[in-house]
């Protein structure tokens, strides 16, 4: 027991001599949920607007102060002139254009077929919906306002509610997903990085050839990282909830318990990739290309899983981080209780042991 | 009679059809220097991974210091010290860290390794460093540092596997003065080396070709029976033959 002290010591020596190593372990999450919850936002802002304007009335002129009134718009001044749209789109001075038809107005007093053209930048689809969205909003709105006795044969009127983030904050996604990637990125190639690095220097031989078993050694060398990961962790919380207003529903003991198995999981990879290789470099490119990548891709806070070809969704189930990402949003922010995700617990748990015998068994027979 | 601390008995290592280590035969006395001398790939580091717990044998006995190798590797680690050819202490950790880690890892009680580790920092001259980071000392400190971290814990045999590569021969010399000071407190020292002088000093060396123990007597002797004026000239003649060479 004093070995095993006296070796996680000299571990936590390593960690906190090497600026690089606690760069990567406490820089990298800071600047991931900077990131990911201000840089990579969902929402839209600030769409610039071009309007032309073949009517001119009273109708057009509130409609246009409506748009402008909403966040969402930067309203270029109207015109008349068509080929403007071109024009801006091309110099980068529009986003989107609007086109009101001569008698617009008139149209819309005496209850005739209104026509309104909405044209968007079709390079960057994803924008080009959501403006759409926005402007069919806001005329639905208006067109309600001005005409509220219009009988209609049918009026639905749909009332939406998104349940578990009624303010639709943006960041809401992303944590669990950061959260996922941060310890994926840190528990493996640190961990695969020290064992590699005693094996570089040739202070593994001396380890192997000392009285502390082998098994004992990879073991003292991931705990520390289990502790530096579950601080980690609780640094990243505290950034979601205080800088990013991300409100933690459920248990956070369930949540502490969760992450510290994926951690585990983690950490096992880790090692496993350990014993694929002898040098640092690849192990660091090991870890991040082979576990950042498919994390990012495959874990479903980036692109939707459900939009994959069926394969791509079968290799996903592979990913331990996915099954993360699946119980954190259940946990933090649905207030999910552990009912709810035993099978993704069980899951990750099975990745666990199967990832640990390996690394263990492939570390011992290396030996003989 | 002399106390055997290394017995070998038609020792083999086999990788496939290759014979890494093909029945070599010696004993080792207590307190003796033990030069182990090859080319690159004749078998040295494979025999002494044997002797060190950290390889099974394919067949053939050996003990180390009384211990069976298929059977008490566990017991065998606990009695020797080992130093590699890399330098293999921390660099990130200082001179006193290093020490009370090795000393911790072999089990050695907190209170002895605090009054060993003064001692030996002032023996050494290092008093001024020992909260330096081990990286800072130049190679030739670091490794008289390795090698007495190997014999921190006391072991009964330290294995030293070139162990002054790249090391100046002041150095040298001193940490050869150093292993002599060692043996003669009674660790047997098995060391192998490529430094046709540092085979002067052994007091018996094995020179090994292709797997196999060619010659293993004192420097005289062999110098003697091969009518060699220095040992350079002895494993010239006895390696020149081999048929395995690099690594």
């Amino acid at each position: 027991m004093k070995q095993f002290l006296a070796f996680i010591r000299k571990e936590f020596f390593h960690v906190f001599r090497d600026r690089r190593t606690l760069l990567i372990m406490f820089g990298l999450p800071v600047a991931q949920i900077v990131l990911f919850g201000f840089a990579l936002t969902s929402e839209v802002k600030d769409i610039t607007l071009t309007v032309i304007d073949q009517s001119g009335d009273v109708n057009t002129q509130q409609l246009i102060s409506k748009i402008k009134s909403s966040s969402y718009f930067v309203v270029n001044e109207s015109t008349r002139d068509y080929n403007r749209i071109a024009d801006d789109f091309k110099k980068g001075r529009a986003k989107c254009a609007l086109i009101f038809p001569a008698r617009f107005g008139d149209d819309l007093q005496h209850g005739g077929k209104v026509q309104l053209q909405i044209i968007t930048d079709g390079s960057d689809p994803n924008t080009a919906k959501t403006v759409v969205n926005y402007i069919t909003a806001i005329t639905t709105a208006y067109q309600q306002q001005v005409s509220p006795s219009q009988r209609l044969p049918f009026v639905i009127i749909p009332e939406t509610r998104m349940l578990y983030n009624e303010e639709g904050n943006g960041s809401l996604n992303f944590i669990p997903g950061v959260m996922a990637l941060v310890l994926m990125i840190v528990c493996t190639a640190l961990t695969s990085v020290s064992v590699v690095r005693e094996k570089e220097l040739g202070t593994m031989e001396i380890l192997l050839v000392s009285p502390f078993k082998p098994l004992m050694v990879l073991i003292a060398k991931a705990i520390p990282y289990l502790i530096l990961s579950l601080a980690n962790f609780i640094l990243i919380l505290v950034l979601a909830v205080f800088v990013l207003d991300v409100a933690i529903k459920g248990s956070i003991i369930l949540l502490f318990l969760e992450s510290m198995l994926f951690i585990i999981t983690c950490l096992s990879l880790g090692l496993l990739i350990s014993n694929t290789t002898n040098s640092q470099q690849t192990a660091l490119l090991l870890s991040m290309m082979g576990m950042m990548i498919p994390t990012m891709i495959f874990t479903g806070f980036m692109f939707p899983l459900e939009n994959m070809p069926k394969v791509f969704q079968v290799i996903s189930n592979l990913i331990p981080s996915r099954w993360y990402f699946l119980i954190v949003k259940a946990v933090m922010l649905k207030g999910l209780g552990f009912s709810y995700v035993w099978k993704e617990t069980l899951v990750m748990l099975g990745m666990t042991v199967a990832a640990l015998t390996i690394a263990l068994k492939n570390f011992k027979t290396r030996l003989s | 009679m002399e106390e055997k601390v290394i017995v070998c008995r038609e020792l083999t290592k086999r990788f496939g059809d290759f014979y890494a280590v093909n029945k070599i035969s010696f004993d080792v006395n207590k307190g003796e220097i033990f030069g182990f001398l090859g080319a690159n790939g004749a078998g040295k580091t494979t025999a002494m991974r044997i002797l060190c717990g950290l390889s099974h044998p394919t067949s053939g006995e050996a003990t180390v210091a009384g211990f069976n190798v298929y059977k008490q590797t566990e017991a065998i680690k606990k009695n020797i010290g080992y130093m590699s050819q890399k330098f293999s202490l921390y660099e990130n950790l200082t001179i006193l860290e290093n020490i009370e880690f090795f000393g911790g890892v072999y089990g050695v009680p907190a209170a002895e390794i605090k009054e060993r580790s003064d001692n030996l920092v002032r023996k050494l001259g290092l008093t001024a460093e020992a909260k330096k980071l081990v990286g800072a000392l130049p190679l030739g400190w670091k490794q008289k540092l390795a090698f007495s971290v190997a014999i921190f814990h006391q072991p009964r045999i330290v294995f030293l596997d070139e162990p002054t590569g790249g090391v100046d021969p002041v150095t040298r010399r001193q940490f050869w003065d150093m292993i002599y000071e060692a043996a003669a407190s009674g660790i047997t020292i098995f060391v192998t080396t490529h430094y046709m002088d540092e085979a002067e000093y052994c007091n018996r060396i094995t020179i090994m070709v292709d797997g196999k123990v060619e010659a293993l007597d004192s420097p005289a002797n062999l110098k003697a029976r091969f009518d060699a004026d220095n040992m350079d000239e002895v494993f010239y003649r006895l390696a020149r033959g081999a048929k395995r060479s690099g690594d």
